[in-house]
């Protein structure tokens, strides 16, 4: 047998570079120097490239948390996330969060390793179609066929990703592409037809905009994830201030609109302060931007806002009357949009409107109840205490839950990106990963992690990529014994029949985090909360605090699913 | 309510995928889908007839005007359609009946692809509603396979005929 057949494989020729090679200096020369991942053996070329590169890789524990990170560090950062995975299993555990990121337009790119192209289609070991498997939870994918086309397609990917409506995007490279010498080149720029990242606004459609708010006497702006998304929060405030607008923010709004504002209406939707649901249905005038209207907001279309004409402003045309009919739809680029509309608009006050709101908020506010004869700390008050402790700097990220409403209930946002947490899949298991993600997109910022006792556990094993990387995520366990939003659902609908979402038993999560040497406590006595909060904020490093909370508080009000605006439970 | 939606979409491998996923995904009443090449090699282009409300057909339209490999999109209306389809019909008959299918095969003007003593496979190219007519022409005998390309169709154009 010749040496060469055995040793390390002959030299490339000059100006060459392996696919897997070319992977890792795109990566590098594109800014997306730090990638979450797993490896296997689909990816051992991918893997090796990397190492001593200048690509930081975050190891983490199952890919469906390399997924999350990710797509915890795009939200956090604006930039795009990157997560590598080894074919089969790999691939498939990235599917939750790849469908989560698509479902909140979240920039991904997943980088996946596959079979060789020789072996595709024969069931070899470690093979699965993941490319047809991905189709409808991602913005667009690839299956790498040729050597030639793999730059080309990263450039492709990393711009689909970021551009638009964001979304994510699959490229799967079979191992033989990750071996094939390529010239490495810098990608011609894409070039997609039909394709159109920044739809240019009709002037047309804008002015009738303007126009409808001029004769509004009740607008709202009804503000989604595009907005966050875009950046687009000056631009939002000074229209607000400037015309007397009020502000309800979606789930991933949060923080485009200040919280604490005199016009700012929150949540809308089923666990939306009444005042927002209540303004809403007085209103005259309605203009989402750059939302879903989805059916967790506006849960009975034909009711939704009776008095208002309904605009609506996305890049995407197909969001526009997908749920709803909108009489003033303006296709466009929120920015262009926006500030179009700023040239437009003739600022006016609207006082009764303001005074309106005022009154609406101050018959209704969204209360924190007194821990009372029980005892025990209302999960209404850790989220609080959180608030004051962070004063809404801090990233907080949620998981899914009750917690994750009234975390959206009462923590007082300041700033955009700032507020993290799965809204249209409603992925439990999200925030641990997407906290750390966050926490490693911008150092210094404190992240804190509020999850409930059921979604800690779906990515608990995340903890020891916490502790490895010194990841400073504050985790705080709202720990109620049980599967809260489910139970409650149980108690409003189902006859307090409560199958299968009451823990007959729970780990000590304090324990827990000490054996991955993280620092931690619990705490069960309201009067030690406030402290115990700020403590865990202002520590150093990683820290878990598992609150002990009232099992049996429900997050209220209440819209049940398919209900009109004013359809609160228990009321009527 | 029926649709024609023509999409051209770049010829990339697994579009028709996206395109035919996109459509059962979101639940869309598609009567037929025809797929081919188009006089541009890089471009397919694909022929949906879909069935529903104008909303859910606005709505077919502009997702899959979404798909990153849709060039374009054009909904066609019946009035202002070429359209053409076509089909391969196989019929079986006892030797007693052969003369009278035959009779009928030539008065319906149907090609005779392939003759047995016992079958006859005819081909018809045109309109639906003319295959609708053959079929139902040929059902008193026994139609034993039928397959149908789906429609097709390109937009009238003002200026242009085919003569
Ligand atoms: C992966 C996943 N499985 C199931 C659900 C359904 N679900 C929604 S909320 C919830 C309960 C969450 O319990 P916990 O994490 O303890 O939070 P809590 O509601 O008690 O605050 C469940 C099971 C989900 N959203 N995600
Ligand atoms: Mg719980």
């Amino acid at each position: 047998m010749s040496a060469t057949k055995q040793g390390s494989p002959p030299p490339a020729p000059k100006g060459e570079v392996s696919g897997a090679e070319a992977i890792i200096r795109f990566l590098g020369d594109h800014g997306a120097d730090l990638v979450f991942g797993y490896p296997g053996g689909a990816v051992i070329p991918l893997y090796d490239a990397m190492f001593g590169s200048n690509v930081r890789h975050v190891l983490c524990r199952h890919e469906q948390g390399a997924a999350h990170a990710a797509d915890g560090f795009a939200r956090a950062s604006g930039r795009t996330g990157v997560v590598f995975a080894t074919s089969g299993p790999g691939a498939t555990n990235l599917v939750t969060g790849l469908a989560n990121a698509h479902m909140d337009s979240v920039p991904l790119v997943a980088i996946t390793g596959q079979v060789s192209t020789t072996s595709i289609g024969t069931d070899s070991f470690q093979e699965a179609d993941i490319y047809g498997i991905t189709i409808p939870i991602t913005k667009y994918n690839y299956l790498v066929k040729e050597p030639g086309d793999l730059l080309d397609v990263l450039a492709e990917a990393f711009h689909l990703a970021s551009s638009g409506r964001p979304g994510p995007v699959l490229v799967d490279v079979p191992k033989d592409i990750q071996v094939a010498q390529i010239r490495y080149h810098k990608p011609s720029p894409p070039a997609i037809p039909g394709y159109v990242p920044r739809p240019q606004p009709s002037a047309d459609e804008v002015a009738a905009l303007a126009e409808a708010v001029h004769r509004s006497m009740r607008p709202v702006f009804y503000v989604g994830g595009g907005a966050a998304s875009t950046g687009v929060h000056r631009e939002i405030l000074k229209l607000a201030e400037g015309s007397d607008v009020a502000v309800a923010t979606s789930l991933l709004a949060k923080g485009v609109f200040p919280d604490a504002h005199e016009l700012s209406l929150g949540l809308p939707g089923m666990h939306g302060a009444k005042y927002a649901n209540l303004a809403i249905n007085e209103s005259d005038l309605i203009i989402g931007l750059g939302v879903r209207f989805d059916d967790r907001v506006v849960g009975d279309v034909r009711r939704f806002a009776p008095l208002a004409r309904i605009g609506h402003v996305d890049v995407d045309p197909a969001e526009i009357g997908k749920r709803l009919s909108v009489d003033l739809p303006v296709t466009g680029d929120l920015k262009l949009v926006l500030d179009m509309l700023a040239k437009k608009l003739k600022p006016s006050g609207r006082p009764e409107w303001r005074a309106r709101i005022a009154e609406l908020k101050a018959a209704y506010p969204l209360a924190v109840p007194e821990s009372g004869p029980s005892g025990k700390i209302k999960p209404q008050a850790l989220v609080k205490a959180v608030s004051d402790a962070t004063g809404g700097e801090a990233v907080t990220v949620t998981d899914v839950g009750q917690h994750q409403m009234w975390a959206a209930q009462l923590i007082r946002s300041v700033k955009p990106r700032r507020f993290l947490s799965s809204g249209g899949l409603g992925t439990m298991g999200y925030g641990l990963p997407a906290a750390m993600g966050a926490a490693l997109s911008e150092p210094g910022v404190p992240t804190v992690l509020i999850a409930g006792d059921g979604g800690i556990q779906m990515n608990i094993q995340e903890l020891a990529t916490v502790r490895e990387n010194d990841v400073p995520v504050k985790i705080i366990v709202s720990n109620n014994g049980c599967l809260g939003m489910v139970r409650q659902w149980q108690q409003f609908f189902f006859g307090r029949r409560y199958s299968s979402t009451v823990f007959g038993y729970n780990p000590d999560f304090a324990r827990i985090a000490q054996a991955y040497d993280i620092p931690a406590r619990r705490i069960e006595d309201p009067s030690g909360l406030a402290e115990a909060v700020s403590d865990l904020v202002r520590s150093d490093g990683p820290g878990l605090l598992d609150v002990a909370v009232d099992p049996e508080e429900n997050v209220l009000p209440m819209i049940p699913a398919g209900k009109g605006q004013t359809d609160f439970f228990g009321e009527g | 309510m029926k649709k024609i939606i023509s999409v051209l979409v770049r010829n990339r491998p697994g579009v028709l995928s996206h395109v035919a996923g996109l459509v059962t995904r979101r639940g869309y009443n598609v009567e037929s889908i025809a797929a081919g090449p188009t006089e541009n090699h890089e471009i397919t282009r694909i022929t949906l007839v879909v069935k529903g409300e104008e909303p859910v057909l606005d709505q077919v339209t502009k997702q899959i005007r979404k798909l990153i490999d849709v060039i374009k999109v054009e909904p066609i209306p019946h009035e202002a359609a070429m359209t053409g389809e076509l089909a391969l019909i196989t019929v079986s008959f006892t030797p007693e009946k052969k003369s009278e299918i035959m009779n009928i095969i030539g008065l319906l003007g149907l090609a005779i692809k392939h003759i047995e003593r016992d079958s006859a496979t005819v081909m018809i190219a045109g309109s639906a509603q003319s295959i609708d007519t053959a079929i139902n022409g040929l059902s008193p005998f026994h139609i034993k396979a039928m397959a149908r390309t789906g429609l097709v169709a390109l937009p009238l154009l003002e200026n242009w005929s085919p003569a």
